[in-house]
């Protein structure tokens, strides 16, 4: 009687096990999405510093040089591959678009967090989640059907360049934006706006400076997101932008971006080959980029945490 | 719990039953009756119709054909992750590539002609006007006696084989300024139909009514005139295989150079078959005699 007792006791029960189970499988999750992680920031990086290591190029003149022309090499004897007017493009379009999209994602975010919440989630909720789904090659194809020809009936030039990159990019991050934002206003504390309220306050002067004040760093965060992908949204740019290698000297004329020359090129060249690796460079540029982004999303977020 | 159970022992059959049959048919199709051909994809439309046309008379064959590029294509012939290599460009133009470790299969020639938007008041060139166009030393359409237009230049992407084969053989290895680029033919002759001014140039089964091909140094971009290279700008088709392709592979790049083939599908898709030409060139350009 003792003994089984004994026994019944020290074994593990059925949850216990079950338990041990879920923590495996869970733990095997996550060592497997960390190691695909590490696998490709290593691969990139050993592709695209093979540039610099075995074909010598100069890390520099990576990074200043004007001239995108892998396949050919200067008076030097240096292959021209100056990606200073992809970087250039990339972000020159990410941050018009975000500076764009932040008033209309902001203002659509208080409207229905503080405004008209009702309205706001019966209507405006399923619009952004409907233009979030969207995929990207439609919001592309209306560019260049729609966009592309307006701006160039309005503006003159070919229509592609950076105003329609800019234009198409806009389109696409303002759900992004306005969601995250939305989310960001309503974790700003019921009584700070009561307060605000019974202050004397009117409901203008709670919004702007309580509410808003209060979500800055959520906002903030919004923006770098939508930042993030603009920057590695390839396929709708690709198609208004214009893809010409060139530093840009205008908004209506036709430009590129890290991302456009990446899906234009890489099909073109042979792996291991010194035009191979150049994309690869750019790959790199573009990964630091996004990993940069993630780093300042985190600042903001530690450092302007709401109290509870 | 016994309902858990029994949803346990389900997902655990299925994987082993889909596991099995993936290993099992893996192993007797890739024996011999499936090939894969990736690469260029001006040849891409002429090989995915000859080999929808192979499979239906040859039963349990399967060729499995993709895009991605010519260099795409060599390079992955060339590493041997697959049984064709297509290609615009010779193998030897292709940086990073060891020709000689392929076996060149020539399947059909591609002319390819230099086309403006209809509005352009333009439709003779020669080739000097026109490597200036593309240098960029002539900027406006009303300096070749056309309209008063500024000329907006389009590219392919670089190391597209349409464009090596265009800069080398109507810019005589000219090189064009940086320009708008586009990664495909449809889509450069939809932006030259629409944009004003706009040049660029296309294979000859994309010049359509929409845009103006152009007359070089009065000499029209027909197929005759590609046969008997008085037109000059054309390449040809390449399939690349290793040195020892497998049966299969052997077969199908045969059934392509048939009569039949060459006959029908070449010139439905717009191609000019090899054995029309009166001419070869090789990869230094020189021109003989057939």
């Amino acid at each position: 009687m003792d003994k089984k007792l004994q026994e019944q006791l020290l074994k593990k029960s059925k949850a216990a096990k079950l338990e041990r189970l879920g923590r495996g499988v869970s733990f095997s999750a996550l060592l497997l999405i960390t190691l695909t992680v590490f696998a490709i920031i290593l691969f990139v990086a050993s592709k695209g510093l093979s540039t610099f290591f075995s074909n010598h190029v100069n890390f520099w003149d990576f990074l200043s040089g004007k001239s995108w022309n892998p396949s050919v090499t200067n008076s030097h004897g240096q292959p021209e591959v100056g990606a200073l007017p992809m970087i250039l493009g990339s972000f020159i379009v990410t941050i018009l678009s975000a500076i764009i999209a932040t008033p209309f994602a902001i203002g659509t975010a208080i409207f229905m967090t503080e405004i008209s919440p009702r309205r706001g989630a019966a209507i405006l909720q399923p619009v952004t989640e409907l233009l979030v789904g969207i995929p990207s090659v439609v919001y592309g194809f209306i560019g260049l059907t729609v966009v592309v020809p307006a701006v160039r009936t309005v503006f003159g030039g070919s229509g592609f360049g950076i105003f329609s990159g800019t234009f198409v990019l806009f389109v696409m991050i303002l759900p992004t934006v306005t969601s995250m934002t939305v989310d960001a206003l309503k974790t700003v504390p019921r009584y700070y706006r009561e307060a605000a309220l019974a202050l004397g306050a009117t409901r203008w002067q709670m919004i702007y400076k309580v509410v808003l004040r209060a979500a800055t760093p959520g906002i903030l965060t919004a923006i770098v997101f939508g930042m993030a992908r603009a920057f590695g949204e390839a396929l709708a740019v690709q198609m208004v932008i214009g893809n010409a290698a060139l530093v840009p000297t205008s908004l209506f004329a036709p430009a590129s971006t890290l991302t456009s020359v990446l899906t234009t090129g890489i099909g073109n060249t042979v792996m291991g080959s010194m035009q191979n690796n150049a994309l690869w460079s750019l790959a790199l540029v573009l990964l630091v980029m996004s990993l940069i982004f993630n780093l300042v999303i985190r600042l903001i977020g530690r450092k302007g945490a709401m109290p509870k | 719990m016994r309902k858990s159970r029994w949803i346990q022992l389900v997902i655990v059959l299925v994987i082993v039953v889909l596991g099995t049959a993936g290993y099992v048919t893996r192993k007797t199709t890739h024996a011999d009756m499936t090939i894969t051909a990736v690469g260029s994809t001006a040849l891409q439309p002429l090989v995915e119709a000859a080999g929808e046309e192979y499979s239906g008379q040859h039963l349990g064959t399967f060729i499995n054909v993709q895009g991605g590029g010519s260099g795409t294509g060599l390079s992955q012939i060339q590493e041997g992750a697959v049984d064709i290599g297509n290609s615009d460009v010779f193998a030897e133009e292709q940086k990073g590539i060891k020709a000689n470790r392929l076996v060149d299969h020539r399947v059909a020639v591609v002319g390819i002609t230099p086309i403006v938007n209809k509005k352009v008041g333009v439709k003779r060139l020669t080739t000097a006007q026109l490597i200036k166009i593309f240098t960029g030393r002539v900027t406006n359409w009303s300096q070749l006696g056309g309209r008063h237009q500024p000329i907006v230049l389009l590219n392919r992407a670089q190391g597209s084989g349409t464009r090596m084969t265009f800069e080398r053989w109507a810019l005589k290895g000219a090189r064009s300024k940086p320009a708008q680029e586009q990664d495909s033919s449809g889509m450069v002759r939809q932006i030259v139909a629409t944009t004003p001014g706009a040049i660029s140039y296309v294979g000859f089964s994309y010049a359509d009514q929409s845009v103006q091909a152009i007359t070089l140094n009065g000499v029209s971009p027909t197929d005759e005139n590609v046969k008997t290279n008085r037109w000059p700008i054309w390449s040809y088709e390449h399939m690349y295989t290793s040195r020892t392709p497998g049966p299969l592979t052997q077969r199908f790049i045969r059934y392509i150079q048939s009569a039949h083939i060459q006959r029908t599908l070449v010139k439905q898709l717009g191609y000019i078959s090899v054995a029309d030409m009166h001419v070869s060139r090789d990869v230094s350009g020189r021109v003989g005699e057939k």
